[in-house]
Order: C-alpha cells, then sequence, then structure tokens
C-alpha cells in the first residue's frame, strides 16, 4: 500500500523539530553523561561525512581516531551524538587493541542540517572529541 | 534469516590491517513513523552487534535509531592468526543472527 | 525560455549514441553527490547487492537455472531491451512482468521478484540500452510519451514540465533529474529499500496529486522513458537519493 504523501510539500521540512538552542543544551547533556562529567578535549577525531546531503535516510559516516593501537595505548571506546534528530545518540562503538586501527564507519540517518559530535574513550581515561556541521536537503527520522 | 553481506579479505599477511564490512537487511524502523493509517509502526531496531575473533571479542556497536536501515558496519581488524570470525546481531523483538567468514593468514 | 526550449527538443530528439559531445543527457548517477556515487559503486556495501545476491539465490531456487542456465550468460543484455512485446499475451511487457509469470506466480514488487529483477538486471549493467525496433511496439511507446507530455493532477503538472523543461534545476532542496531510468530496480534512500521503476512512477503521479496511472499506461510510459533513453548505460542495481 503506498503511502501516499504531498511529495512537493514535504520537501519543505516543515516538520516538528525542537528548538535549535534547546537541543544544542541536550547534545551537551548527552556527551557529559557519557564522559561522566568529564568536558571532552579537542583531539585526533575525523569525522568523514559528506558537507551536504542530498538524502537524510542513509548518509555515509566515517570516524577515525588517531591512536597507535596498542595495549598500552588505544582507543577504547567511540560515541556518535546528533543534535537534532528524535535522540541524541547515535550510535557507540567499543574497540579493542586487536583492530589495529580506530576507525568505524556506517550510514546514519539525519532528520535536518545539524551538529554532529564524536567522542573517543582513550586508554588512559582521557575523552578527546570532534564536531561537524551537515547540511541536508531532505527530512529522514521524523516524518 | 535476514540477508547479509560480509566482505572479508580471503587472506592477510600477518600483521596486515584489513577491513571488515558487515550489511544486513534490516528496516530499522525507528518508531516515529507512521503508517497508512495513521497509527505509529512500531519500533523494530537492531540494537546490538558484535565481532569476535575465535572466542575473543574485538569489536562491538550499540545501534539507535539513527542508523539507517540495512545498516552497514565497516571496521578494521590486525590479521594475526587463521581463524574464524564470527558476526552477532541483536535486536528488538527477539532479533539473532550470527554468521561467520573464515580468515586465512599468511605468515 | 528559449534555453528551456531547445534542452526540451535536445532532450526529445533522437540522440546519436557515436556523438557523446552533443548528448545532453545525464542519467541519476552522474547528477548525484559524489558520496551517493560511491555508495552505488561499491558493491560490497550498496545496499541494492542484498536483494541481488537474494535474486542470485532464488535464480537457483526457483528453477530459472534449469532452463535459462548461468544468469551471467543467458540473461547478458536481457534488461537492456525490455519492455518488449510478449506474443502469448500481445502486449508489452516490463522485465518483472515477464519475469512474474515465469513458473509460480509472484507478486507485483514483492521482495522475490524485486530480487530476481535486480539479480537480471545486474547482468544487464555496463550495457547501452537498447530498445528493440518491434513495429509492435510504436503505438504503445507514442501512447507513452503523450502521458509523459500530459498535464495530469491537482497540481496539473506533466512529467515533460519538470523533467524535460526544469531537469538540473531543484525543487525544493533536490535536484530534477532527467529521469533516465537507467539503475532500476534502485535502492531509493527515500524508501529505505530496492524499488521497481513502476513504483517510482506511482510516487509521481501521488506527488501531483493525480489518479494513479492503469497498468498499460505505465508500461507504455516505460517503454517511452526506455526510448530516450537509448544508448544510455545500464547500472542496475543502482542508488538513488
Amino acid at each position: 500500500m503506498m503511502r501516499r504523501r504531498n511529495a512537493l510539500l514535504a520537501l519543505t521540512g516543515a516538520v516538528l523539530l525542537r528548538p535549535a538552542r534547546a537541543s544544542t543544551e541536550e547534545l551537551r547533556a548527552a556527551i557529559l553523561a557519557y564522559t561522566g562529567g568529564i568536558e571532552p578535549s579537542p583531539g585526533p577525531v575525523q569525522i568523514d561525512i559528506a558537507p551536504l546531503v542530498e538524502n537524510g535516510n542513509a548518509v555515509p559516516l566515517t570516524v577515525r581516531v588517531q591512536s597507535p593501537m596498542t595495549p598500552a595505548d588505544h582507543v577504547q571506546a567511540i560515541a556518535v551524538f546528533n543534535q537534532l534528530n528524535p535522540q541524541r545518540d547515535v550510535a557507540r562503538f567499543t574497540l579493542s587493541p586487536a583492530l589495529g586501527r580506530a576507525q568505524v564507519g556506517t550510514r546514519i540517518r539525519l532528520a535536518t542540517s545539524q551538529q554532529l559530535v564524536a567522542v573517543a574513550r582513550l586508554s588512559d581515561g582521557r575523552f578527546v572529541s570532534q564536531a561537524v556541521d551537515v547540511v541536508v536537503t531532505l527530512a529522514a527520522c521524523v516524518e | 534469516m535476514a540477508r547479509t553481506l560480509i566482505t572479508v579479505p580471503a587472506s592477510a599477511r600477518r600483521g596486515e590491517l584489513i577491513e571488515i564490512r558487515c550489511l544486513i537487511a534490516h528496516p530499522m524502523e525507528t518508531g516515529y513513523r507512521r503508517g497508512d493509517d495513521g497509527l505509529l509502526l512500531p519500533r523494530n531496531l537492531i540494537r546490538r552487534f558484535r565481532c569476535y575473533v575465535g572466542d575473543e571479542l574485538v569489536f562491538e556497536a550499540e545501534l539507535f535509531a539513527a542508523v539507517a536501515a540495512n545498516p552497514l558496519l565497516s571496521f578494521w581488524l590486525r590479521a594475526e592468526a587463521s581463524g574464524t570470525l564470527r558476526f552477532v546481531w541483536e535486536g528488538d523483538q527477539n532479533f539473532a543472527q550470527t554468521e561467520h567468514a573464515a580468515l586465512n593468514v599468511t605468515p | 525560455m528559449k534555453a528551456a526550449l531547445l534542452l526540451a527538443l535536445a532532450l526529445l530528439a533522437p540522440q546519436d549514441p557515436q556523438d557523446p559531445q552533443e548528448d545532453a543527457r545525464r542519467s541519476g548517477f552522474e547528477t548525484m553527490s559524489p558520496a551517493l556515487q560511491a555508495m552505488q559503486r561499491d558493491d560490497a556495501t550498496n545496499p541494492a547487492w542484498l536483494w541481488v545476491e537474494n535474486g542470485r539465490a532464488l535464480w537457483r531456487e526457483r528453477g530459472c537455472v534449469r532452463c535459462h542456465g548461468e544468469a551471467e550468460q543467458s540473461m547478458r543484455g536481457v534488461a537492456a531491451r525490455y519492455p518488449a512485446w510478449d506474443g502469448r499475451l500481445q502486449r508489452p511487457l516490463t522485465l518483472a512482468q515477464r519475469i512474474q509469470h515465469e513458473g509460480p506466480v509472484l507478486a507485483a514488487d514483492s521482495e522475490e521478484l524485486l530480487s530476481l529483477a535486480a539479480y537480471v538486471g545486474l547482468q544487464s549493467r555496463g550495457l547501452p540500452i537498447a530498445p528493440p525496433a518491434d513495429v509492435r511496439l510504436d503505438p504503445h511507446r507514442k501512447r507513452g510519451r503523450a502521458l509523459f507530455e500530459k498535464r495530469v493532477g491537482q497540481l496539473n503538472l506533466s512529467c515533460a514540465q519538470c523533467h524535460d523543461q526544469r531537469a538540473g534545476e531543484k525543487l525544493g532542496g533536490a535536484l530534477i533529474p532527467q529521469a533516465h531510468p537507467t539503475g532500476y530496480p534502485l535502492y531509493r534512500l527515500e524508501w529505505q529499500s530496492l524499488g521497481s521503476l513502476t513504483r517510482r512512477l506511482r510516487n509521481c503521479t501521488a506527488g501531483v496529486r493525480a489518479e494513479p496511472f492503469d497498468d498499460s499506461a505505465l508500461v507504455d510510459l516505460e517503454l517511452y522513458l526506455m526510448e530516450r533513453a537509448a544508448g544510455m548505460k545500464i547500472d542496475t542495481p543502482a542508488v538513488r537519493p
């Protein structure tokens, strides 16, 4: 059964989105909940995502953290958060030195143009992060 | 059983870094969408993915509604010894699936 | 306005595939972002391949292999020359319709049918679209062209107004493609699934608030679209936004 939809109206993206400022606070709160209250510092975290996205339903994303990935010095985990989807979490990855490279890839949904933040937990207990802004021309989650 | 597409190099030299890519057919229904009748389609997500080398858990991913349908996961592995890689997906509505791939590591 | 008319005329005129500089046609692949092009190119991660692999398995399970042998040989070039005239039913059929009635009948747009159509379509990847020179198809192609140019729906738009005259311009934030069906069945991000050209055409008519076209109209339209895209390379299984 085809979902009847006014394709032209939907393109305006006029849907129920939270005000951006409230979501930025929620984003910050989600990150701090993940780190246990520690403010992440800028670090060698690279987020690869197209700056301009044609459709927010499946956006390729790669996160890479520079690390020797030895038992003594490695990335333990990478968490990705978003600003304006219905909920802040995107994915949480747990890594091990066996991987040899701290790089993860997936495809994500973006409801609208927004900020993404990747936070990495290092084996020495530090948290490092990076943020990117993505422009999305068609909405995904919020229909 | 959902369809999967797992890409692992057939063989690798010891110490070589290889990329592993796992694709699985799954709607990743967010729970926010409505059907033609206006009722919310129930949430149906893959929640967790794990990769084991032999018995060792080397990689784990916790997935949320923001992960796209037919989810792709890619990660890297340092080839150490020949063996079997095991991939496990678990999710809502008692979803559970395991796939294997052989890895041949040459000295 | 004149430029738009010239573009429209250029698109409607028969294209000489020997003269690439003169060919103003662009497939949806060419007008996609690099990220989506990369998604389509990589067979290991193109989501459409979940259906292709299913089709590969079904080719054996449903016994297609018994009469047709290995698809890589027997199905090569087939998708490139569909829709084609069916002598038994005395009308044109799309490839999916042809597959549908082979053996136990498959439901239209079912997962199995899409998988087989994707697997068979793959065997024409890289080949130029080659509409059959069958005079029995001519009245249907003519009708398809008339449908393409006819204003329909509450929005009173024709396919041609967007896809001939305004191709390359924006509708909302989205680029209007020239609408050459080179990659069907394809993984449309909007659907989060693989789908047929028929499904896409239904979306279009719903988008302009028109009464749905009936099955024979959809086949005629597909016939015209394939003639319009003659010589362009098939890129099934494609990814589109």
